[in-house]
């Protein structure tokens, strides 16, 4: 649905982009992950047709976007991320200037608009000057806005930056629901965001795509090897003795202690799971299996680990 | 077209939904009115001594109507439209660039001549309703006296291209910068540079002089308050209102190779 290859652009001296390169397939949501300046906007920006690259190719829906914008803007819907919207008109009637510019047919303006209103809970908001509104309900304006000719792709600049947790989570239950329907780009530097509504993942830094996965694929993959945490009610010397002694563990830490109940994190080879073999030896020896669990790398750890890699 | 409409019915809106057009049309009739007013009690005043001295009598350009008060009350509304249209034009683009709406605005399914022709409308619809509205001037006028009704006609004939090419030169300043009152300054400034070229021809050789005479603003007004319409002037105007159009879409298009 969105091919880009080897997407270059420059302000002056500064590269904004270095040779981005890669695709969305049609239905599927994608999560565009970096830290601050990264290229993220620059990047949808480009994809909007709102300036052009100053090298490399796009194409969104099988248009060119340098050749045949105006085809592919008929075909997204945008929402940048400061949320820009008039602020001196009535929620209708902002929507119904959108669709008809968007190319909704007249009389199918007022069905539409209705419809985005009631997807983007507006209904209530309807009558209300768009200046009026708090931060979340513009957010779904602008969502709203973007959704109103019912395009094949959307592209969402960080649609849920300040908002309160409740809105977040509307929201991000909206995006999710038009999975499947729609092809989504979606733009955030809140990492449990991806994980909970993206089906991929693109990571960005300095302009440069530095991984491109499924969220759970970037978490395995990333973390190399395996790790686990071990809540014990036992002498803690003779406990770690007796983890080291199992195969396949490489180290044992003792993280705290108290009054005989410590806590331990084991690192182990990858792809071996050696829990099976730990209970048992606890068990064996008298001691208190308190806790036992799996240590899984968050994005947050990946995303660190990346961007400073680099 | 359809888009067309919508953007000048859009603008429209947010003209009349602030205070900014009641704010400009009613200063802009105050003003206008106050010169009317000048003009019209001391023709009345003129006309009062001309029947008892017969001095005063015997100037008969003085004493028509069209002479001493039509021509200057045309001449004096295209001094208050220098002042009042760049408060119009200024917000056009700069508002949309500072508040970021053009962001989307341009990735919309349209046209950057749609949006500006869009723009260019509805500020004249807002200028013509401003005009029309001094109309009450020459109604009393027709009243009171008995002026001759072509140069009436052909002074707003010259009024309105002189208002719409103000407005699209406003539109160009509005164009380059996202703040109203750089738009504004600018454009009120090239407007009075073009208004007042007239008058250095004194210090130039004939076809230089000749030149500024035509390039100036004003000399294509008298004319039409004289009640001619020459085409040179209409073609003057045009050229004009077409320059600044097509330097507008120049600028909007300029973000696709600016770095």
């Amino acid at each position: 649905m969105i091919q880009v290859e080897k997407l270059t652009k420059s302000y002056g001296n500064y590269q904004a982009l270095k040779e981005i390169t890669f695709s969305v397939e049609k239905g599927e949501i994608l999560g565009f992950l970096g830290p601050n300046g990264a290229g993220k906007t620059t990047t949808m920006r480009i994809l909007t047709c709102f300036f052009p690259a100053t090298s490399g190719k796009a194409t969104v829906a099988g248009f060119d976007v340098f050749e045949e914008p105006h085809e592919v803007r008929k075909r997204i819907g945008y929402l940048p991320e400061s949320v820009p919207l008039y602020r001196d008109m009535v929620v209708t009637d902002y929507l119904s200037f959108v669709a008809g510019i968007k190319g909704v047919a007249g009389r199918e303006v007022k069905k539409r608009v209705d419809v985005v209103m009631d997807e983007c809970g507006l209904t209530h908001m309807s009558h209300k000057l768009i200046s009026e509104l708090s931060k979340g309900y513009r957010q779904r304006v602008g969502l709203a806005q973007a959704l109103v000719n019912e395009p094949e792709v959307l592209i969402l600049d960080e649609p849920t930056a300040g908002l309160d947790p409740k809105q977040i989570i509307d929201i991000r239950k909206l995006i999710k629901g038009l999975a499947g329907k729609r092809t989504i780009i979606l733009s955030t530097h809140i990492l449990p965001e991806v994980s909970m509504t993206c089906q991929r993942v693109i990571i960005i830094n300095e302009g440069k795509v530095i991984a491109v996965d499924t969220p759970q694929n970037l978490t395995s993959n990333i973390q190399g090897a395996g790790r686990i945490a071990v809540k014990v009610d036992g002498p803690w010397q003779e406990v770690v003795k007796g983890l080291s002694g199992i195969s396949g563990i490489s180290r044992v830490d003792r993280k705290e202690g108290g009054s005989g109940i410590s806590e331990f994190i084991i690192d182990t080879a990858k792809g071996l799971d050696v829990r099976k073999d730990i209970a048992p030896l606890i068990v064996k020896n008298g001691w208190g299996l308190l806790e036992l669990k799996p240590v899984e790398m968050s994005l947050e750890d990946i995303f660190v680990k990346l961007v400073t890699k680099e | 077209m359809r888009n067309f409409y919508l953007i000048a019915r859009k603008e429209l809106h947010s003209y009349f939904s602030s205070p900014v057009a009641y704010v400009v049309i009613t200063m802009f009739l105050v003003i206008t009115g106050y010169f009317f007013y000048n003009l019209f009690a001391s023709f009345s005043i003129l006309s009062f001594q001309a029947s008892t001295n017969p001095a005063i009598a015997n100037q008969k350009n003085l004493l028509n109507i069209t002479e001493t008060v039509v021509r200057p009350l045309f001449g004096n509304i295209s001094m208050i439209m220098l002042l009042m249209v760049p408060l119009l034009t200024m917000r056009l683009f700069s508002e949309e660039k500072k508040s970021g709406t053009i962001e989307l605005l341009l990735t919309y399914p349209v046209t950057d001549m749609e949006v500006i022709l869009g723009k260019f409308f509805a500020c004249l619809t807002v200028f013509l309703l401003m005009l029309l509205l001094t109309a009450t001037y020459p109604v009393l006028l027709f009243v009171f006296g008995e002026p001759e009704v072509g140069p009436v006609l052909t002074g707003y004939v010259g009024l309105v291209l002189m208002g719409a090419a103000f407005i699209s030169l406003g539109i160009f300043t509005s164009s380059l910068t996202e703040n109203q009152i750089i738009a504004a300054t600018l454009s009120f400034g090239i407007l009075f540079l073009f208004f007042m070229m007239g008058y250095s021809i004194s210090l130039m050789g004939p076809i230089l002089g000749n030149l500024m005479i035509y390039i100036s603003l004003i000399g294509h007004l008298e004319g039409f308050a004289k009640g001619v319409i020459d085409t040179m002037d209409i073609i003057y105007y045009a050229v004009f209102i077409t320059l600044f159009i097509f330097l507008t879409l120049r600028v909007l298009e300029s973000k696709k190779w600016r770095g």
